[in-house]
């Protein structure tokens, strides 16, 4: 179909509406495998709005792409799991199966392969999405298999044989993916039986079911630890005819999976929290702002919430109360971790750039569309819905005082058994390691990147929010790891997912990265270490964002702990060495005059 | 109807200050005379809080004082030693990360980010220069675009629009590689009154009407005599 007829029948299907420009772009990279110029200018015409605003978003996520990105498009994950589980054997694997480079297209143009951050699967690394389909757990052997099926035209989803546990095998899904639960807890992973939320909050007044969440002490999922009930309270405060409830489903955080499982087995206690939530600040329909990374659960998801719909659920009448009705809409992302920052993803679930807004006005009071809106992790609409159920003062009986209730956290690295565990708040990460059998482990990485590394030292310390904060990423550092490695992968994470909007993150990370891999090259004095410490702190201090105030935090958190491998990496000797090696620049040009570096010049 | 505006006390560095209910921490500083240094921020343009150059300090937090709403009782920092240091690295990573070569410029002396360097007496950097390729448009009807010196600061994107409110500059990709891109088929369609305002509006030399470059010439220009910010203490004392 020529390009300009395509675009009008995707155009139709989506309205011609602006705010689904994020649709219509990823219809086109499906349908194209890639966003050409003639199509960024027909959809811009067809909108009605500029060329840039459309380049704009086509060249933001991950998952779009201004060149032929292949018919099968592979993303090969890039976190630093994957890396310990044999990425690189992996990708040159499939460089030598289909002949062509990362970041290149073949030139038959069937199959392009590309680097991805964390798409969600760090418990069963290394992994890839190959035009939308999983492939986990990687081999040599396996590529091979998967290339040669490629090269041979099978469709992508028919490419995966063997399918993972629960869910994954549901004829909406089919998979490779496994769940990897190894410990269910009472909150977020017990059986729960529809209804039983959503029926109880209705019986009682909007005010009393946020009064019972208040006072349960429920704290944002995410990592932030912002109280629930307060925030849902916020929002019926601020003014307005209508109001949204959004749930953030961009788990982006390397190392985090957690919200993957609860989208894969509990979907259903996910929606009935959302249907909560709206009934609580009076809102009349929720999104579920999906990752792209997850796109393979969309169609049970959608499936999901039409079995919701016919038990009275959520839509009309939902729990069963007349006139209460609330609808649950699945907006894609299309791959960008910022979005997981609740601003960004408010701009992104309007088909924009996702860059975060200026807060205030926080979205509470301007949120999606600009009406009020509360955003919150998929885990503590789930806790959310299940302290209704079964009460707040129940709830409080899990945990510890400051950190009410359970936690899942998803735990990769070095241990012998990756998955998610769903533990009471307070727990050491000594237990932790126990459990997962990490035992002889020289740090774990808690909080993902953005969090803290601790060092073996410290292994009595809790998680929780008197201690260790956590979205739910655990990474065990196993002793053969190099630490420089470690944080070298975690800064390559942030330069690649800064938004770009703010100079210090914009600037100041990529800088960063040069002077740490000075360092790392043996090229450093006492005063690099300084500058670290010194430009880590600028950039937390003036960005306009949680990434930037976050992304220094690999560097300086080992600084911090594990000093002495700085240490022994620098000239303490010397004031001074320079980055630039003359001697290397120079190198090709002395070898044509045959002439060497004059001596004085080697001081 | 008569407009009632509520009066709101803070403090900057220890000086009473009053503002208005609506104002942002910056726009109330002005008003009282006290200069926040900033760079992204433009009169009469939504703030974008690109640059971050005017960020302060409430309470010990950090904030930019051009997106911050005032509010009362505010205890504001603005000149300390550790910020105007962490202003002055904004200042210089602006600098390195892009190609700005002064002396050839043709906003040297009107160019706000020089006029900071000058503030900041900045000489060299602490961040190595990036040396960045980067690209020259001259297709943008009477505007060009030269990549070399943007700074992201998104003046042109707030600002330029067309009689029917599309954009004519737009940001493109993200993180390092983010650039500024323009429609040149709704610049080139921009009227010569238009075009100006988009260079004046533009702090660096990124932005260039053609043809005008050295109307004025050096020496005479905008900093050339007086520093940036030495302004506000005059206009209201």
């Amino acid at each position: 179909m020529p390009t300009r007829e395509l675009i009008k029948s995707i155009l139709a299907r989506h309205k011609k509406d602006a705010y689904r420009l994020i649709e219509i772009v990823t219809d086109v990279q499906s349908a194209l495998g890639w966003v050409p110029p003639d199509a960024v200018a027909e959809i811009a015409e067809g909108l009605g709005v500029s060329r840039v605003d459309v380049e704009g978003v086509a060249t933001f996520y991950h998952f779009f792409s201004s060149a032929p990105a292949g018919r099968y498009a592979v993303y090969l994950n890039t976190n630093f799991v994957a890396g310990m589980k044999g990425r690189a054997e992996v990708a040159a694997a499939f460089e030598k199966e289909a002949g062509c480079r990362f970041g290149e297209t073949t030139a038959d143009g069937r199959i392009g392969l590309h680097a991805t951050s964390c798409i969600g699967m760090n418990d069963q690394e290394p992994s890839a999405i190959i035009n939308g389909v999983v492939f986990t757990k990687l081999t040599k052997a396996k590529v091979k298999g998967i290339v040669a099926a490629m090269k041979a035209g099978r469709e992508t989803a028919r490419i995966v044989t063997a399918y993972g546990d629960g869910a994954n095998q549901s004829a909406l899904v089919r998979a490779m993916v496994r769940n990897n639960v190894r410990k269910a807890g009472p909150v977020i992973l017990a059986p729960f039986k529809s209804g039983e939320a959503i029926r109880r909050a209705v019986s009682w007044t909007p005010e009393d079911v946020i009064a019972e969440v208040k006072r349960s002490n429920l704290l944002g999922r995410g990592g932030a630890g912002f109280p629930t009930g307060l925030k849902w309270d916020f929002c019926v405060q601020s003014k307005a005819d209508c109001r949204y409830v959004v749930c953030n489903a961009d788990e982006g955080e390397p190392g985090t999976f957690k919200d993957r499982v609860i989208l894969t087995e509990q979907p259903h206690l996910l929606f009935e929290g959302m249907a909560v939530a709206g009934y609580a600040i009076g809102a009349k329909v929720g999104i579920l702002y999906l990752r792209a990374e997850y796109a393979y659960l969309k169609k049970r998801l959608e499936h999901v919430l039409e079995t919701l719909r016919k038990n009275h659920i959520i839509g009309r009448n939902a729990g069963g109360k007349k006139g209460f009705a609330f609808e649950i809409e699945i907006k894609m992302g299309a791959g960008a971790y910022v979005c997981g920052e609740e601003s960004a993803l408010l701009e992104s679930a309007e088909g924009k750039r996702g860059e975060p807004r200026d807060r205030p006005p926080f979205p509470v009071t301007y949120g999606y569309l600009g009406y009020p809106t509360t955003v919150n992790n998929i885990e503590t609409l789930c806790a959310a819905a299940r302290i209704i159920a079964r009460g707040a003062g129940w709830f409080k009986t899990l945990g510890t005082p400051k950190s009410a209730g359970t936690k899942l956290l998803s735990i990769s690295g070095d241990c012998l058994r990756p998955g998610v565990y769903e533990v009471e708040f307070g727990i050491t990460l000594n237990k932790l390691l126990e459990m997962t059998g990490g035992g002889d482990a020289q740090a774990v990485q808690v909080g993902g990147p953005s969090g803290t590394c601790v060092p073996r030292g410290q292994f009595e310390r809790r998680i929780g929010f008197e201690d260790l904060p956590t979205g739910g990423s655990i990474i065990v550092i196993g002793p053969q790891r190099d630490m420089f490695e470690v944080v070298r992968n975690f800064l390559d994470f942030f330069v690649e997912e800064s938004c770009g909007w703010c100079a210090p993150c914009r600037v100041g990370n990529p800088l960063l990265r040069r002077k740490l891999d000075k360092v790392i090259a043996g090229k450093g004095t006492l005063k690099d270490l300084t500058d670290l410490e010194s430009w880590g702190r600028i950039i937390k201090v003036m960005s306009r964002c949680g990434l930037g105030q976050t992304s220094p935090n690999p560097i300086l958190t080992t600084l911090q702990n594990f000093r002495h491998l700085y240490e022994a990496k620098i000239h303490r000797d010397k004031e001074f060495i320079p980055e630039f090696d003359l001697e290397a620049a120079v190198q090709a040009a002395c070898r044509v005059t045959g002439q060497t570096l004059a001596e004085d010049l080697h001081e | 109807m008569s407009k009632v505006t509520s009066k709101i006390k803070f403090t900057i560095d220890g000086k009473e200050c009053v503002g208005e209910a609506g104002q942002t921490i910056l726009e109330a500083a002005l008003a009282n005379g006290v200069y926040i240094p900033s760079l992204c921020r433009y009169e009469g343009l939504k703030p974008a809080g690109s640059c971050r150059i005017c960020t302060v300090r409430v309470g010990g937090r950090p904030m930019a004082a051009c997106t911050q709403p005032l509010s009362e009782g505010m205890v504001v920092e603005n000149i300390s030693p550790e910020l105007e240091d962490m202003r002055k690295a904004l200042v210089e990573m602006l600098f390195v990360e892009g190609n700005h070569m002064c002396p050839t410029c043709e906003k040297s002396g009107n160019c706000e980010l020089q006029a900071l360097g000058y503030r900041y007496q900045m000489l060299v950097p602490r961040f190595p220069y990036q040396f960045p390729r980067r690209e020259v448009e001259p297709t943008g009807g009477r505007l060009l675009l030269d990549q070399n010196r943007c700074i992201r600061c998104l003046r042109c994107v707030r600002s330029v629009k067309t009689k029917d409110g599309k954009s004519v500059f737009g940001p493109l990709g993200r993180g390092k590689t983010k650039t500024i891109g323009m429609d040149k088929e709704l610049a080139a369609a921009l009227s010569e009154k238009e075009a100006k305002e988009a260079m004046d509006r533009c702090p660096v030399g990124a932005l260039l009407k053609k043809e005008v470059g050295f109307v004025v010439p050096i020496g005479k220009r905008k900093f050339d005599k007086t520093p940036i910010g030495s302004d506000v203490g005059r206009k209201t004392c």
